[in-house]
């Protein structure tokens, strides 16, 4: 057992605690980023001008009608910006664009004296737009061959080898939805200016040092002039990673240019319509297996659909080739990728990262295969998965690949999996209009950020002469319950009560060059933070708690004792995880510090007259390591499920994909059109386990993160809805399943498997054709990421 | 100018002065302009219950019921004169409300963004008269919110005789706690975060409330009483009158004026789409439309009713309307919604009109020349016409008896709970001796109004309830209207639903053996 990962006696993490700000969520007394307008003297209001077009160039833009509007104070434009005109790390993001690149574009904004003002001030700005030809679906940019970034290629063994003497070979294409954030509170920011010309912004980001950089390049200052605090999100889920800096930037450039506070908060509707989203994807692939269903050789494209900037666009397509194998081992293996640009919103992060696409064109393909092949799901999945000493296509050993086999027997078991399905079989039998049934899928998750430098974390730990304890950290709160953890952290680290210990907002004063909150990481890399700190004060106060002068002193009395004998009682922690190597270029080495594991088994109901559809039952067990917080990992891993499970069944984006004027516009922009789960798409029974005897030795007392990978459970929902409409047909059916697998797309599928309609979405998956080959790059095509970690790393020295 | 003086809401048992307010505020922004940050704008369309806060409104007869409200899309004018009690008013955190506890204990939240909603909505639930009186098992007795159904067995021992009576006994053990507590008063509230499991174990854990819990006790008492208001501000004037007559008489002077009730759907046309009016009539409190008579020939529903309101005094009368009303929104939208208004927008997606035009409603239009009647189904003109005249307001609708024996309200959408319909479906069919003697049929979502599916009626009427029958008229049935594509449905899927819809209810009424026939 490492050092790091090792437990002292009768230690606070693991203790099953509520939320550490629970009693201030329930009372309204927790305060998020908007909350603080209020108590704000003087604020002003942001408000934008979106552009009415896909693509166009403004030729013209008049602001003057909306000085005219009371109460408007002044519009922001691109001729305001001190510093560098642009909102991300790879100057392919104007702030202010001179070229409309997706409908609602925010052109300029308008700063009132109140909200009202500001609207209608945008109302009054005058724009001429040119339009120009736009690209809005994922095929019309593959037609117009339009992409942007990288394009990663990634190969072992012998793929032309695999396929020849391959006993079955299925090949098809699959196209899939992105997924709107949908965190609860939308993007906000609040500006103003200190003394001296220093800008302080409270800001809902998951990145505050990216939100501080930013910042300070568009208004041309040092980072040392920028203060960014983020006391709390109220959702983030990989929205706030990239997408508040250049809100954050605004309202910083309207406190700076008017000297009042400014707030950027953005409505329901602006947010959908500006800000990134999950990726969809087209995947096309060939598939090869054995007679006995084990998987011989996979070819396959995927193609991301990026829109207009990179953004997150390559790490997040590295991330879905790294997981195209979920918990199989396939031997040769050959995956491109590319990222389609095009006039949409820029996607970027979303819980998961990637992850979710690449495993998702796995789990499609044994879904779909699994009847041809004759074998069912459940054996076709478990004889893949890898065993010990294998390792996974880009070159990393797969550890501890013994615990999918050991969720799944376990969930076998405690779901009564096989007892259920021979109910399911005679529940089908005795009912004509509606069929039943249970899909179990796996999940195999790398943790660690792919770019190793990203994987480092600071804390700064006070000790006060009364002995209470104020910890700060790098990361971000976003409801998954990281303070929570840190202060369990930091009360077994110094061996104190966890009433001793708060904690304060993350601050980039208190804590710089801070990563990301995202990949799961969090409490990894921040724990390790808190912990290295404690552990220094700790260490400097043993020679007095050795000393049996004071044996018999509290935890108090000795730190006032260390007080006065001029012991240091603060300490700034780090952290990096050790061991990771990447080479982006030919996508191979060893990313991921350890891989997370789980299973569910999904249990659907699916009414046969309308493809409406009800999810009886969900069991799952999932390895967190030695959990530090058992109620907050549960709730992650409920949260995640539910999560995945309206990305893959319910949340339905559409854009205008006509000719119409409001071509590229996104149909679906509120939550009267979005539909996120409710209580009536949660599993009706609900059973999460944690794996037991799972310490994890390369993690903080022996934990695993959890934030992302039970996202990838949901897939079991999938999958037995897949089932359950194949069940309308007879025995053998594969159906096509387009994602999301609304109530109108089961029911396509349901027909489908009657023998009826075609469903209008899916192409046909050919059997038997191993001639069909995925796009494969041109030679000239330019590997992945090396270029824009370059960017990220110069962005972030800041000028 | 403003003449705002002398008007005020109590907040959380204090009253506060809305003097210098404009009319048009919502209540969520006036709540959080005093600091009250408490409640949330997450979507500010009342689609997410973020902004959840209860008013002591009229319980049906002396008390008061705490009921839940969007404050997003209620203007503060409509809440002079009322009590409204926020998450910071329920408890504080050393001191916190039972609710609020099991919450808190139970990891029923996260980023806690929703949280304060989903506090009031559970609050006004957890004081429901009778909740605690009602079980799953005791649900069909209907003394809860949630309706009887009709034609199921009362009798636990009997085996469901149909699939749809299955259903129901599913839905009422997963939709209701040990404790009573109805999982759709949280059916407006939506959490990004937990999944919800552990929300609904908060909400089946809460016991009683206690003898000296303050919020119970206000329940014995009358809630304050709609008196006539009117408050003028900048950009238009708030006015509510006291009755009728005085309501048709600020219509003639304001023919433009936007009838306001609970403002479920003028709420979303300020704020999302930034419509403003210069003046706002509120009729929601107003007395004659209000009225509920259950007489020998016909059901009188007053337009102004809340359907809460109405779901509770019909106590499940009107079976085909009680399969709807859960059907309908969500709860918090229900506590203000009306049938007025859903009628008086026009809008073809509505769900009170399929299954008012199968129950062969007639709307009755009050103005200063007196009342007139009008069949629903003559009532829609086109997308969002109606025959209603300007001077003209919805008093009633009033459903004929006695009510056709099989009836049913199918809506096709992406969610069950809380989602607007691609299509939906009222039926009403008379049997005698397995032929069907009368055919009354509603759809919604498939033309530019809510329409009758005549065609489909006559295929049906004097001939028998077969199944070849019924394979017949559904395909007439997949032919009606004129179904279009959109975000929510593919035209193709709403004729193909439409054609399925009559197959289903014949499916789920049949005996067994009627299924071989």
């Amino acid at each position: 057992m490492s050092a790091l990962s090792q437990r002292p006696a009768n230690p606070v993490v693991g203790q099953e605690i509520p939320h550490e700000a629970a009693a201030l969520h329930v009372t309204g007394d927790a305060l998020y980023t908007d909350d603080l307008a209020v108590r704000t003297h003087g604020i002003l209001h942001a408000h934008p001008v979106q552009a009415p077009h896909a693509h166009a160039r403004i030729t013209r833009l008049d602001t003057s009608p909306a000085l005219a509007v009371p109460g408007v104070v002044r519009v922001l434009t691109v001729d305001d910006v001190p510093g560098v005109n642009d909102a991300g790390v790879k100057h392919d993001e104007p702030l202010f664009p001179s070229e409309v690149m997706f409908y609602g574009h925010a052109v300029c904004w308008v700063l009132g004296e109140t909200l009202e003002a500001a609207r209608l001030g945008s109302l009054a700005v005058e724009v001429d737009y040119d339009p120009l030809p736009s690209l809005v679906t994922v095929h019309e940019a593959i037609e117009a061959e339009s992409f942007q970034g990288g394009q990663p290629h990634m190969e072992r063994g012998d793929i032309e080898a695999g396929f020849e003497g391959a006993a079955h070979v299925f090949s098809g294409e699959f196209e899939f939805a992105g997924q709107e954030h949908f965190y609860l509170e939308t993007h906000c920011s609040i500006a103003l200016v200190d003394e001296n010309g220093q800008i302080f912004i409270q800001s809902s980001t998951q990145h505050p040092t990216e939100t501080q950089d930013i910042v300070a390049h568009v208004l041309g200052l040092a980072s040392n002039a920028v203060t960014v605090q983020c006391l709390r999100m109220g959702g983030g889920f990989g929205g706030k990673e990239m997408q508040p800096h250049g809100y954050a930037a605004i309202a910083a450039l309207g406190a700076t240019l008017t000297g009042r506070p400014v707030r950027l908060r953005l409505t329901r509707t602006q947010d959908m319509t500006m800000s990134g989203k999950r990726h969809g994807f087209h995947a096309g692939w060939r598939v090869a297996f054995d007679d006995n269903g084990v998987l011989q050789a996979l070819d396959a494209t995927l193609t991301s659909d990026g829109g207009w900037s990179l953004d997150l666009s390559e790490p997040v397509l590295a991330r879905a080739l790294c997981h195209i194998d979920n918990t199989y081992w396939i031997p040769n293996i050959r995956v491109n990728g590319r990222i389609a640009k095009t006039h949409k919103t820029s996607q970027t992060a979303f819980r998961g990262f990637g992850g979710p696409q690449g495993m998702l064109v796995i789990e499609d393909i044994l879904g779909r295969c699994a009847p041809l092949l004759g074998i069912d799901p459940i054996d076709l999945r478990r004889r893949n998965f890898y065993v010990e000493g294998q390792d996974t296509p880009y070159g990393q050993p797969v550890r501890h690949p013994e615990r999918s086999g050991i969720c799944w027997d376990q969930v076998l078991s405690t779901g009564e999996v096989l007892a259920r399905r021979a109910e399911i079989a005679a529940y089908n039998a005795s009912h004509e209009h509606s069929k039943r049934a249970l899909a179990m899928t796996p999940v195999k998750f790398g943790i660690s950020f792919n770019f190793t430098s990203f994987n480092q974390a600071g804390a700064l730990v006070h000790v006060y002469k009364d002995g209470s304890v104020l910890i700060t950290h790098g990361g971000t709160e976003m409801g998954q319950g990281l303070h929570t953890k840190m202060l369990q952290v930091a009360a077994t680290s110094l061996g104190v009560p966890l009433s001793v210990v708060r904690l304060a907002p993350t601050r980039t004063d208190k804590v710089p060059n801070t990563s990301a909150t995202a990949a799961s990481s969090g409490a990894d890399l921040n724990g390790g933070a808190v912990k290295n700190a404690c552990e220094q004060i700790v260490e400097r106060l043993r020679p007095l708690r050795e000393d049996p002068a004071n044996a018999g002193l509290d935890w108090a009395a000795l730190v006032n004792k260390a007080y006065f004998s001029r012991i240091q009682l603060w300490a700034a922690g780090f952290y990096k995880t050790e061991g990771l190597h990447w080479d982006s270029s030919i996508m191979h080495g060893s990313p991921f510090k350890y891989f997370s594991y789980g299973v569910a088994a999904s249990e659907v109901e699916v009414d046969g007259f309308t493809g409406a559809y009800r999810l009886r039952r969900v069991d799952i067990v999932h390895d967190v390591g030695d959990s530090l917080s058992p109620l907050v990992d549960i709730g992650q891993i409920e949260g995640a499920f539910v999560q995945g499970a309206g990305w893959l069944t319910l949340e339905d984006l559409r854009w205008d994909e006509s000719d119409r004027p409001s071509r590229g516009r996104l149909a679906t922009q509120a939550a009267s059109t979005y539909k996120l789960p409710s209580f009536s798409e949660m599993p009706e029974v609900f059973n999460v386990a944690l794996l037991e005897r799972a310490h994890e030795d390369g993690a903080v007392y022996g934990s695993k993160a959890v934030g992302e990978p039970p996202l990838m459970l949901a897939f079991s929902v999938r999958e037995a809805l897949r089932e359950a409409a194949a069940a309308f047909g007879p025995t053998g059916t594969s159906v096509d399943l387009a994602s999301p697998a609304t109530p109108e797309a089961v029911y396509w599928a349901v027909e489908e498997a009657r023998g009826g309609a075609e469903p209008p979405h899916m192409t046909a998956m050919v059997e038997g054709a191993p001639g069909v080959v995925p796009d494969q790059p041109h030679a000239d095509a330019a590997p992945l990421q090396p270029r824009s970690e370059r960017a990220t790393q110069s962005a972030s020295v800041g000028t | 100018m403003a003449s705002t003086t002398g008007h005020e809401i109590t907040v959380n048992g204090t009253p506060c002065a809305l003097d210098g307010t404009d009319p048009s505020t919502t209540t969520l922004d006036w709540l959080r302009d005093r600091g009250l940050t408490g409640a949330k704008e997450g979507c500010a369309e009342g689609e997410c219950g973020a902004c959840s806060i209860m008013v002591a409104r009229p319980d049906g007869a002396e008390g008061t019921q705490w009921t839940a409200i969007n404050a997003c899309l209620v203007p503060v004018a409509a809440l002079d004169g009322q009590e409204v009690v926020t998450s910071e008013g329920l408890g504080r955190p050393d001191a916190l409300h039972p609710v609020q506890r099991e919450m808190a204990v139970r990891g029923g939240s996260q980023c806690g963004y929703c949280t304060p909603g989903f506090i009031c909505s559970m609050a006004a639930e957890y004081y429901r008269a009778g909740r605690c009186a009602t079980s799953p098992g005791a649900d069909a007795a209907g003394d809860g919110d949630r309706p009887p159904s009709p034609d199921a067995s009362h009798n636990g021992d009997r085996p469901a005789a149909s699939d749809r009576e299955a259903r129901e006994h599913q839905d009422a053990a997963h939709e209701h706690g040990p404790n009573g507590f109805d999982l759709h008063a949280l059916s407006g509230n939506l959490c990004r975060c937990t999944g919800y499991r552990p929300i609904r174990d908060a909400a089946y854990a809460l016991g009683e409330p206690a003898s000296d819990d303050p919020f119970a006790a206000r329940l014995s008492t009358e809630p304050p009483a709609a008196s006539a208001t009117r408050m003028d501000g900048s950009t238009g004037t708030y006015a509510r009158p006291g009755d009728l007559a005085e309501a048709l008489a600020l219509l003639g002077e304001h023919p433009d004026a936007v009838l306001v009730a609970g403002s479920t759907d003028w709420g979303v046309e300020v704020n999302i789409r930034g419509a403003r009016t210069p003046f706002a009539i509120g009729i929601d409190r107003l007395p004659e439309l209000r009225t509920l008579e259950i007489g020998e020939d016909s059901v009188e529903i007053g337009a102004a009713l809340s359907l809460s309101e109405v779901e509770r005094g019909l106590g499940g009368r009107i079976p085909l309307l009680h399969q709807m009303f859960p059907q309908f929104a969500s709860r918090l939208i229900r506590n203000g919604a009306t049938i007025g208004g859903n009628l008086g927008t026009g809008s073809p997606i509505g769900d009170t009109p399929p299954a008012l035009l199968a129950l062969e409603a007639v709307v009755v239009l009050a103005s200063p020349d007196g009342e007139r009647e009008v069949p629903l189904a003559d009532y829609f003109t086109g997308y969002r016409q109606t025959v209603k005249r300007p001077d003209e307001l919805i008093r009633a609708v009033r459903i004929p008896l006695p009510l056709s024996e099989v009836t049913a309200f199918h809506k096709i959408a992406k969610r069950r709970f809380d989602d607007i319909s691609s299509v939906a479906v009222g039926f009403a069919l008379d049997l005698r001796d397995g032929v069907v003697v009368k055919a009354r049929i509603g759809l919604g979502g498939v033309a530019a109004t809510p329409i009758r599916a005549f065609a489909t009626e006559a295929a049906l009427e004097g001939r028998p309830w077969s199944t070849d029958v019924v394979r017949e008229a559904a395909d007439v049935m997949r032919a009606e209207g004129t179904p279009m594509d959109d975000h929510r449905a593919s035209a193709a899927y709403r004729s193909a639903t439409l054609g399925t819809a009559l197959r289903k209810l014949h499916a789920e009424t049949a005996t067994p053996q009627e299924v071989g026939a």
